[in-house]
């Protein structure tokens, strides 16, 4: 029962990544698309003579790699410079619940803050009295700036909250200790003695969040450039075609992007040894930092990122329930139910079918995770060192590159796009988290327990049903709400798996997002952050009530 | 006039509950022992000086290191040194970089890669630098940390329980080479220690908690 678990699990997680590319790389080559004129020019043609071609590029790797960086700075100075202060606290505590907001909710907040009609710009409007916004292409900036602002922020407290669980086993604090002892200052003994180990950990991660940045569809349609489009949201536009043809230029141009991807790691990768490099000339120089420069910057730059993604959201709340709202007003004339009586009951209704499409999608996953875990701990089954990388492998090949495939494939065989491959495809990014999420509480169990069961007489399924998932009720729901999360977000697999038949809460909200009405982007934003953010808070809840006389199971 | 490292009327709390009280001088050289069972609060007076104390815990009393006060500066500003029972090397770092890493600043680049190949020579561990620290033995790592302190140039040295981990044998090669290149240095020391042989070796107060 439980032995073939971690292959199946290895299956879910390589299987539909190696069939998707193979099925983007047969109708990028010209085959199995119908309507596709074999005499004409190869899709990789056509999609290389768009015209958009190399500015889409050019951008999609711009914002990817700046939002990286910029993410990967701000969390670094902000651990370097705060770690263990009170503002380190209050901060951290602001930006863990950001963790769970969707992309798509938080971009659409940050578009209403920053755009020239924004709560932004109409604070100097208020005060000078204009009477029209300002004409500015501050949204959707040919470059991508604003697109890599928002991932920045959205992005920062993933990398912050991965590095600071990376920093006890990189012995932060005796190293600083030390380090600072020998004269180092915060910000430089930390870069120079901690960072290094922080980093050998979170390079997955981080590599996953600058192939999200180069690659991700629901963000950049919001927020990013619009002639052209970022290459990945082009991929999307022309799998959503009418024209059946133009999904093998799809297919074709997720593979560009794909390679464009790896040309990115691969120089990244670069980077890290030449930075290594440099930091060493860095030590040998006995130079410091400037500490107060980057101490300030630090808390700035964390702390004006997480007040944006806030802002943005209180700002689909304020709009939600707008009356009247004219420029350049800071708040409404009054509140009012209607856009919530108008759009609630439909938004309502997206909302159990995605909860529907998340709870199957981490139920599965769950089963998988706890599965291999514990055939890990009976058997010593595992999958061996390459288990982390075959985990990471749906998040670091782009969505882009391997959905169109996926699509494609088993239309080819006559299967349509339906629920269930909607279902499939949010358990292939669902499972990835959950595990990582609950691998740590479950291998941490205290095993002793498990021998002292056992001679009592308990059966193995016995202890694993009676004492551990119990004893791990606080790790499984938090996984399961990292896993609810994750699916909410989700957009291209929902998009593109469905047909465009099936809707969720992302769908609808990137789908609203170019039409301009404030009131139902309101509405449906604030529906999908409430999605994702609800089981965390069931999570941190449920753990409390039913331990209430437990002493022993409360922590810290 | 005022050399030397001295703790004026130090006492630290936790809470509210008093833990120790010390006042006391250490000259440059020499050497004060500070015994007690563990939860007296030894290595807390040793983060006073440092300027590292946690938050449950409380200091009044003043810190001066040769006539300067402490109080309020950043630890990094104190050139005050520590060797913890683990040398504590940078795992990322080879050994000559973890020297380099405590060198002050100044110097032309040739210099300072002489001085910690000198530095490497005079503990036996000549055309060691370019080793990874995680294959040197115990002994050799202590001796390495010893020396990345020394070549901070410390006014005052900390040494929590630092032979605490290393064989018999090497404990005291280790004592012998750690007080005489300290005392050597001029550099005033503070031991916290559970071992009678440590306080002994130490040859200087001994302070009982």
């Amino acid at each position: 029962m439980l032995r073939p678990l971690p292959l199946l699990t290895a299956l879910v997680l390589a299987g539909p990544v190696a069939f998707g590319l193979v099925g983007a790389v047969l109708p990028a080559m010209g085959y199995m698309v119908p309507g596709f004129d074999p005499e004409g020019p190869s899709p990789m043609r056509l999609a290389l003579i768009w015209p958009g071609f190399p500015r889409a590029l050019a951008v999609s790797v711009l914002s990817g790699v700046l939002s990286t960086l910029g993410a990967l700075a701000v969390a670094a100075l902000i651990l370097a410079g705060w770690h263990g202060t009170r503002a380190f606290d209050w901060l951290e505590r602001a930006l863990s619940p950001l963790l769970a907001v969707p992309h798509a909710a938080a971009a659409l907040g940050l578009a209403f803050l920053i755009a020239p009609s924004g709560w932004i710009g109409r604070l100097p409007a208020a005060a000078l009295g204009w009477t029209r916004a300002p004409d500015l292409l501050i949204l959707n900036d040919p470059w991508g700036l604003s697109l890599t602002a928002g991932l920045i922020a959205k992005e920062l407290p993933f990398l912050l909250l991965m590095m600071l669980a990376a920093l006890p086993q990189a012995g932060a604090g005796p190293r600083m200790a030390v380090a600072r002892s020998l004269g180092q200052g915060r910000i430089a003994g930390w870069l120079k003695a901690v960072f290094p180990s922080v980093y050998v950990q979170v390079r997955l991660p981080v590599l996953v969040v600058l192939v999200f940045g180069m690659t991700n569809v629901d963000v950049a349609v919001i927020l990013g450039p619009s002639t052209p489009v970022t290459l990945a949201v082009q991929v999307t536009r022309w799998m959503t075609d009418p024209d059946l043809a133009s999904r093998a230029v799809a297919a074709a141009a997720g593979l560009l992007l794909f390679a464009a991807v790896l040309g990115v790691l691969a120089a990244w990768l670069a980077a890290e040894r030449g930075l290594g490099v440099a930091g060493r000339a860095w030590v040998w120089s006995g130079r410091g930092a400037p500490e107060r420069l980057a101490r300030g910057a630090g808390i700035v730059l964390a702390g004006g990122s997480a007040a944006m993604v806030l802002a943005g959201v209180a700002a689909l709340a304020v709009w939600s329930v707008a009356a009247r709202w004219s420029y350049p007003d800071l708040l409404p004339e009054a509140l009012t139910r209607r856009s919530w009586l108008r759009f609630g009951p439909d938004m309502a209704a997206t909302a159990l079918d995605t909860m529907a499409i998340a709870l199957a999608a981490t139920g599965v996953s769950l089963v998988l995770v706890i599965g291999c875990l514990e055939a890990e701990h009976r058997f010593g089954l595992t999958l061996g060192q390459r288990a982390l990388w075959l985990l990471y492998l749906p998040l670091l090949v782009p969505q882009v590159a391997f959905l169109p495939g996926l699509q494609l494939l088993p239309l080819s065989l006559g299967l349509g796009p339906s629920i269930w491959l909607v279902l499939a495809g949010h358990v292939v990014f669902v499972l990835p988290y959950v595990f990582l999420s609950l691998s740590g509480p479950f291998r941490a169990w205290e095993g002793r327990l498990a021998r002292v069961a056992a001679g009592l007489g308990a059966s193995r399924n016995r202890t694993l049903w009676r004492l551990r998932l119990p004893m791990l009720t606080g790790a499984l729901l938090t996984a399961a709400a990292i896993g609810l999360a994750v699916s909410v977000g989700q957009y291209l697999p929902t998009l593109l798996l469905g047909g465009g038949r099936v809707t969720t809460l992302a769908t609808e909200a990137v789908a609203l997002s170019s039409g301009g009405d404030r009131r139902a982007i309101g509405v449906w934003g604030l529906g999908q952050a409430g999605a994702a953010l609800l089981p965390f808070a069931l999570a941190l809840v449920v753990p409390a009530v039913l331990f209430r006389n437990r002493r022993g199971m409360r922590h810290g | 006039m005022d050399e030397g490292l001295v703790l004026d009327r130090v006492c630290v709390s936790k809470g509210a509950v008093p833990l120790l009280s010390v006042d006391a001088t250490v000259a440059p050289g020499e050497v004060l022992t500070l015994m007690g069972p563990s939860g007296s609060g030894k290595s807390t007076l040793l983060g006073v000086v440092m300027g590292a104390l946690a938050p449950p815990f409380r200091a009044s009393g003043r810190v001066m290191l040769d006539g300067r006060d402490l109080s309020g500066l950043a630890p990094e500003a104190r050139r005050v040194g520590i060797l913890y029972q683990n040398p504590l090397l940078f795992p990322h770092l080879d050994v000559a970089t973890n020297l380099a890493f405590g060198l002050p600043r100044g110097g032309r680049r040739a210099e300072r890669r002489a001085t910690v190949a000198a530095a490497l020579e005079e503990i036996d561990l000549g055309g060691f630098g370019a080793r990874d620290p995680a294959t040197l033995s115990g002994g050799q790592a202590a001796r390495v940390a010893l020396m990345r302190v020394l070549l901070s140039r410390p006014r005052a040295l900390l040494l929590d329980e630092p032979f605490s981990k290393l064989d018999a044998g090497l404990r005291e090669q280790m004592r012998a080479l750690v007080f005489g290149r300290a005392r050597a240095a001029g550099v005033p020391m503070l031991l916290v220690t559970h071992d009678e042989a440590d306080a002994e070796a130490a040859g200087g107060r001994i302070v009982r908690l």
